[in-house]
């Protein structure tokens, strides 16, 4: 099993790295989000005595920039790949193969994201260089850190796959995944550290598994967690992935068998 | 002078005939612009939750903004996108032999022949929001207010079609043009701010680099009693500079192109 994700994962990297200015477009785009957020609270948080919520400019800056980082880690396969994947009967062949479809594209994005990553690091420099992030880590938050990049990775990978297998029981998923997404932004910590929300929304938050995927790996970081949240969030991470995996798991066997191919 | 308007009508109205064969499209664009219209009020009202104003404007008028950035995308997704992202499948395909062979200007044809009708709904959505942002302004906008105001929203949409122009040209040179959508579509979403939050080089670069403060900011201002003459000959001077800019680009551009079948 070892072997194959290592083999998977090389190919993937080699992949990626030929299309490195698409990549690029790719991630100017997407870095455009966090800045136009980070400008925003800035600006407030200057007009208002240099915080928002006791959240300083500088801490802005810090929570935006790992966003970046973590933004390229929740990149999994999308809902759209499913229905391309079913449209296009690309399903048959991985039908055939001994392990779990799901293994492949978990491999796959895996090795695809240490490109992605390394290509990233240069806009993350500047980043750091324009904005000047606060930041003050010990090393159980970086190790925390890790790890938590990846249970959100697995998170993510398990709800987005969820949503992707819905497009076997209809052709307008499309409703579902925006409304989702939607969900998502809100509920995250994407668009704002949950902090700068309601009381009822942070609630919210806290019952379902949008938070772990991308506030608590950047809270990991940039926050002052103590280390009982830290592993406590760890810990949460776990339990979201196994319930994800167990859906996955149920919902996989009775979708597969509505799935039907011409021609391959 | 007359012609490039029957030619560009004569492709709307073809167009709109083939969109209307796919009307579940208009409930999906009519969810999606709901969902995120949803979405920009709800980040609205928290920003106005912790705050007043933002560097000097307030509430209804960032409603204003709101509105005139999601009125122009409107107008982006209908009748500029379409067109330049088939533009660049084309010269990668090497399909541009089809119009260039047409006795019409070639940037002409390229520019007009995709229409998405039903993404107009953001447009009516984008109105809508303006309309609100406007009742609720304390100054009432006056008859020339609204005269400027569509000029410059006119000149933005210029301004964002050579802009695209210019982008999908460079498909002559680079093959590899993924992406490009989720570029613009990223760098857009800074339109719905007022210009003037962005640190300077941003602020430069969203106005003269990308034109999104000609095309939002700048008509804001016009229903907002903020315009200075200064800024509306800024605009009228940069968007001849960007037209010419773009027809050379695409010209030079031509050239490099060699077809399918040569």
């Amino acid at each position: 099993m070892a072997d194959f994700y290592l083999t998977m994962m090389r190919t993937a990297i080699q992949s990626q790295l030929q299309y490195r200015a698409a990549t690029y477009m790719y991630l100017v785009g997407m870095v455009a989000e966090p800045v136009i957020y980070l400008v925003v609270w800035t600006t407030i948080a200057r007009s208002h005595g240099g915080q928002v919520a006791g959240i300083t400019p500088g801490e802005f800056a810090a929570y935006y920039i790992v966003w970046t980082l973590v933004r390229n880690m929740n990149i999994v396969f999308t809902p759209y790949g499913w229905e391309w994947r079913i449209r296009e009967g690309q399903l048959s062949a991985q039908l055939l193969r001994p392990l779990h479809p799901i293994h492949y594209d978990i491999a796959d994005f895996a090795g695809g994201k240490v490109i992605w990553v390394l290509l990233y690091l240069p806009i993350a420099a500047g980043l750091t260089f324009i904005f000047k992030p606060t930041l003050d880590v010990t090393p159980l938050d970086v190790v925390v850190f890790f790890v938590a990049i990846w249970g959100a990775y697995l998170i993510r990978t398990m709800n987005l796959w969820l949503l992707g297998m819905v497009t076997f029981w209809t052709t307008r998923g499309g409703a579902i995944f925006q409304t989702y997404m939607m969900a998502e932004l809100l509920l995250s910590g994407r668009l704002v550290p949950l902090q700068l929300m309601p009381d009822w929304v942070q609630e919210a938050a806290s019952w379902l598994p949008f938070k772990w995927t991308f506030f608590f790996p950047i809270e990991a970081l940039v926050g002052h967690l103590s280390v009982t949240s830290l592993l406590g969030g760890l810990g949460m991470q776990i339990l979201w992935i196994a319930i994800g995996g167990c859906f996955v798991w149920l919902f996989w066997r009775a979708s597969v068998k509505r799935y039907s191919a011409v021609g391959n | 002078m007359l012609r490039p308007l029957r030619i560009g009508w004569l492709y709307f109205r073809l167009g709109a005939m083939n969109e209307l064969q796919y009307r579940a499209n208009f409930i999906v664009a009519l969810f999606q612009s709901l969902l995120s219209l949803g979405v920009a009020l709800v980040v609205l009202k928290l920003v106005y939750s912790h705050t007043t104003e933002l560097n000097g404007w307030s509430e209804s008028e960032l409603l204003c903004v709101l509105g005139i950035q999601i009125l122009m995308g409107g107008v982006i997704h209908a009748a500029i996108q379409p067109n330049m992202e088939r533009l660049v499948d084309e010269v990668r395909d090497g399909k541009l032999d089809y119009p260039l062979t047409k006795p019409e200007d070639a940037q002409l044809l390229v520019s007009v022949r995709e229409m998405r009708i039903w993404q107009a709904v953001e447009i009516v959505a984008g109105a809508v929001v303006l309309s609100v942002g406007v009742v609720r302004l304390q100054s009432v906008v006056g008859i020339g207010g609204w005269l400027e105001f569509t000029a410059l929203l006119l000149l933005g949409a210029v301004m964002i079609y050579c802009f695209w122009l210019v982008l999908a040209t460079g498909a002559f040179w680079v093959v590899r043009m993924w992406h490009l959508v989720e570029l613009f579509e990223g760098v857009y979403q800074t339109g719905r701010w007022p210009i003037g939050i962005y640190p300077d080089w941003l602020r430069y670069s969203l106005t003269f680099l990308v034109p999104i403060a000609f095309a939002i900011t700048v008509p804001a201002e016009a229903i907002t009693s903020r315009l200075q003459l200064g800024t509306v000959l800024t605009a009228a001077l940069f968007a001849v500079v960007l037209f010419a800019f773009s027809r050379w680009f695409w010209r030079l551009g031509l050239r490099r192109y060699s077809g399918a079948s040569a």
